[in-house]
């Protein structure tokens, strides 16, 4: 075959940042093959030099709007590390519950607003506005339910407000428990559209073998937000070795930092965690996979987006469950913090270092401080979930190209921009992180 | 009539004010039924170099940035700066409290050529800004008012009040008679005291009131024996860029 292929897709549209997908086939071979990160740096790490722990939640949750909640409680959780608090119980199943509310706002986004487009043959879901009206408007109702949730559970979804280290500043009322129960228990009959849906989507045909990373438990739960680190190669360790899970590097041709464990490279996320932790599933989580021909190991990365429903269906049910065990018990409201920790002295502060690690909707999320003995951060590192998928969506994308040269270079082009996508990629949350060159500018 | 053509654009920032967009549920399509949305690189593919509104989230963080949004100024009717690191500056200027080539060898290390950067600049240090919407994230309830005001081309005046006003009205005991810092006090008013109401303190994302009654401050924070330190230190978190506008002027002057 002597064809020849360019594909230059100049800032990807709906993903969450800038990238650029490259890929150049001469005489039928092919010879590069990249996702670039262009994103503008904002040298994060660098800005948290000297502020209080206390603060750094609400700095790095402007890291990404999207992923905002998610990178708070990996924000959290590294420094109550560091400063040895002990959250109570109370406060690890409302962070839970919040961490739901994340994933599922955030696959819904991606499901609906990011992915259904491609599907539906359309450039957004502006035009199915005319064409599938009660889809769009079940896609809104849905993510705004989400965001009323995290309205009442912690102020607002962009930029949680109440939870911070130690726990959170406001604690939800009887009422408030109610009109929470309400808004979810109102959104099953939405979810089951959803899956109805889901159903007549067809998928692109494509299989590669991989490495799955994510959280593994002892336990019974699905773990999300603590547990250690592991793989489908068979790799288990503590988060504090997480730098032995990324070992990150520079590679000339790639714009990103990439990673990799025990292979060429590793995924994260939604279809990750289902091949990890499938049978620990809500039961009414494993129906739906069982419904929609899941079977791990599932090597189809499109099919990511398919994982993410089955975990809203997850986070649906678990949450409803949260919340009615708190409605029988009750709350402990002398929990409630009073902000400004530091200030009080409320918080003993010592020298040390802590890592978060947590499952935010991209993949697992790691925050790392290093902090001196006033609680003033000397150090931080963050590893982001989509730089951990980039090394793995371009070995994708090799094994895919020579697969599909005989499509017209359009059809190409928009199964490498829906094989990104599927990935649902945090890009700027990436470049706020991760090495970044700046391709051909 | 034909419907405003509205794009949105973003420069260093979360994007979590466009979510914002998104986060309006089903009363989305009502907004979309006013105007014609021809670019929004979040949540949709098509492009078009031709809009009436242009909708600039982000900071101007690189000399990329200054021709970018210089261009979009030129082609814009109308031009509104959303949310804090567009009208501020925000987060993204506590970069402006280090050295520039420091905090880039920090981060990038032996890259750190790759990364051009400048202080970081709100959009009006750049170019004219017809409508300021504050905040981070910006308060939904306010960017509907302003959009009503741009589409029908009359002024929105930004409350020039602290956000001590809204936060008494809400009923909230003051943080300061917690002992705890506040940026209330000298906070631009407008978000409905959302932060105090959740139990946190005003990190002055809206950034200063023009008249922030000094001595009044400095009056508070004796009687609580409260450093200046304290509170310069919060300011610096989303004001700092600030300090630029101060230097433009005194080169005016």
């Amino acid at each position: 075959m002597s064809k020849n292929i360019k594909v230059n897709v100049e800032y990807l549209t709906r993903v969450e940042g800038h990238g650029n997908i490259v890929v150049n086939v001469k005489n039928g071979k092919l010879e590069e093959c990249r996702l670039d990160i262009v994103e503008s740096p904002r040298f994060f790490e660098g800005m948290l030099r000297g502020r209080s722990i206390f603060e750094a939640q609400h700095i790095t949750s402007r890291i990404c709007g999207i992923c905002a909640c998610g990178h708070t409680l990996a924000s959290v959780q590294a420094g109550e590390d560091a400063l040895g608090v002990l959250p109570s119980e109370q406060t690890i199943k409302l962070r839970k519950f919040l961490l739901h509310m994340e994933n599922m706002d955030s696959h819904l986004l991606h499901i609906y607003l990011l992915v259904a487009p491609d599907l539906l043959g359309v450039k957004s879901f502006v035009p199915l506005i005319e064409t599938h009206n009660t889809v769009v408007r079940r896609a809104l109702r849905m993510k705004k339910v989400c965001n009323d949730v995290c309205d009442i559970l912690v102020g607002r979804h962009v930029h949680p407000i109440s939870c911070i280290v130690g726990g959170f500043t406001k604690l939800p009322r009887e009422k408030d428990l109610d009109r929470m129960l309400n808004f979810l228990t109102g959104l099953r009959p939405d979810m089951e559209a959803t899956l109805e849906l889901a159903k007549t989507l067809k998928f692109p045909q494509f299989n590669r073998e991989t490495e799955y990373v994510g959280l593994v438990n002892d336990n019974g739960e699905y773990p999300m937000l603590s547990g250690d680190l592991g793989s489908t190669d068979g790799l288990k360790m503590s988060k504090k070795d997480y730098r032995k899970l990324t070992n990150e590097f520079v590679v000339s041709h790639s714009s990103a930092k990439h990673t990799k464990a025990s292979r060429d490279s590793y995924a994260v996320g939604a279809l990750a965690r289902f091949n990890l932790n499938h049978g620990k599933l809500h039961p009414k989580a494993k129906e739906v996979a069982k419904v929609l021909g899941m079977k791990p190991t599932v090597t189809n990365p499109y099919l990511n987006t398919v994982a993410q429903l089955i975990e809203c269906v997850h986070s649906l049910e678990d949450s409803i469950e949260i919340l009615q065990e708190f409605k029988g018990k009750g709350l402990d409201y002398s929990q409630e913090i009073v902000v400004g920790l530091n200030e009080r002295g409320t918080i003993p502060v010592k020298a040390g270092i802590g890592i978060g690690a947590v499952e935010v909707p991209r993949g697992i999320l790691f925050h790392e401080y290093e902090i001196d003995k006033q609680g003033k951060i000397v150090n931080a590192n963050c590893v982001i979930p989509t730089g951990q998928n980039c090394n793995n969506i371009e070995q994708d994308m090799k094994a895919l190209v020579p697969q599909i040269l005989e499509k017209s270079q359009e059809e190409i082009t928009l199964l490498m921009e829906m094989l990104v996508r599927a990935y649902d990629p945090c890009i700027s949350c990436s470049a706020h992180f991760l090495n970044v060159k700046f391709v051909g500018r | 009539m034909r419907k405003p053509k509205v794009a949105f654009f973003d420069f260093a920032c979360c994007e979590g004010c466009q979510l914002q967009v998104a986060n309006f549920g089903e009363a989305l399509l009502d907004i979309l039924g006013l105007i014609d949305v021809v670019m929004f690189r979040e949540a949709m593919s098509e492009k078009s170099d031709e809009y009436d509104i242009a909708i600039v989230e982000g900071s101007i963080t690189t000399p990329h940035d200054v021709e970018r949004i210089k261009k979009i100024r030129a082609t814009a009717k109308v031009l509104i700066a959303y949310g804090s690191c567009a009208t501020i500056g925000g987060i993204n200027g506590m970069k402006n409290n280090f050295d520039l080539e420091d905090i880039r060898k920090y981060v990038y290390k032996n890259d750190a050529k790759y990364f051009e950067t400048i202080p970081t600049h709100p959009l009006h240090q750049i170019v004219k800004v017809d409508y300021f919407v504050h905040g981070c994230p910006v308060y939904q309830p306010e960017f509907v008012k302003v959009l009503k005001a741009a589409l029908a081309g009359l002024p929105y005046n930004v409350p020039d009040y602290s956000v001590c006003v809204e936060c008494r009205f809400n009923e909230n005991v003051c943080m300061y008679d917690k002992g705890i810092t506040c940026l209330g006090p000298v906070t631009r008013a407008g978000c409905n005291s959302w932060c105090i109401n959740n139990g946190n303190i005003c990190y002055g994302c809206r950034g200063m009131l023009s008249n922030p009654a000094k001595d009044g401050q400095m009056d508070i924070l004796k009687k609580h024996n409260i450093p200046l330190e304290w509170v310069t230190n919060k300011m610096n978190m989303y004001n700092k860029p600030r300090e630029l506008d101060i230097d433009e002027q005194k080169h005016k002057g």
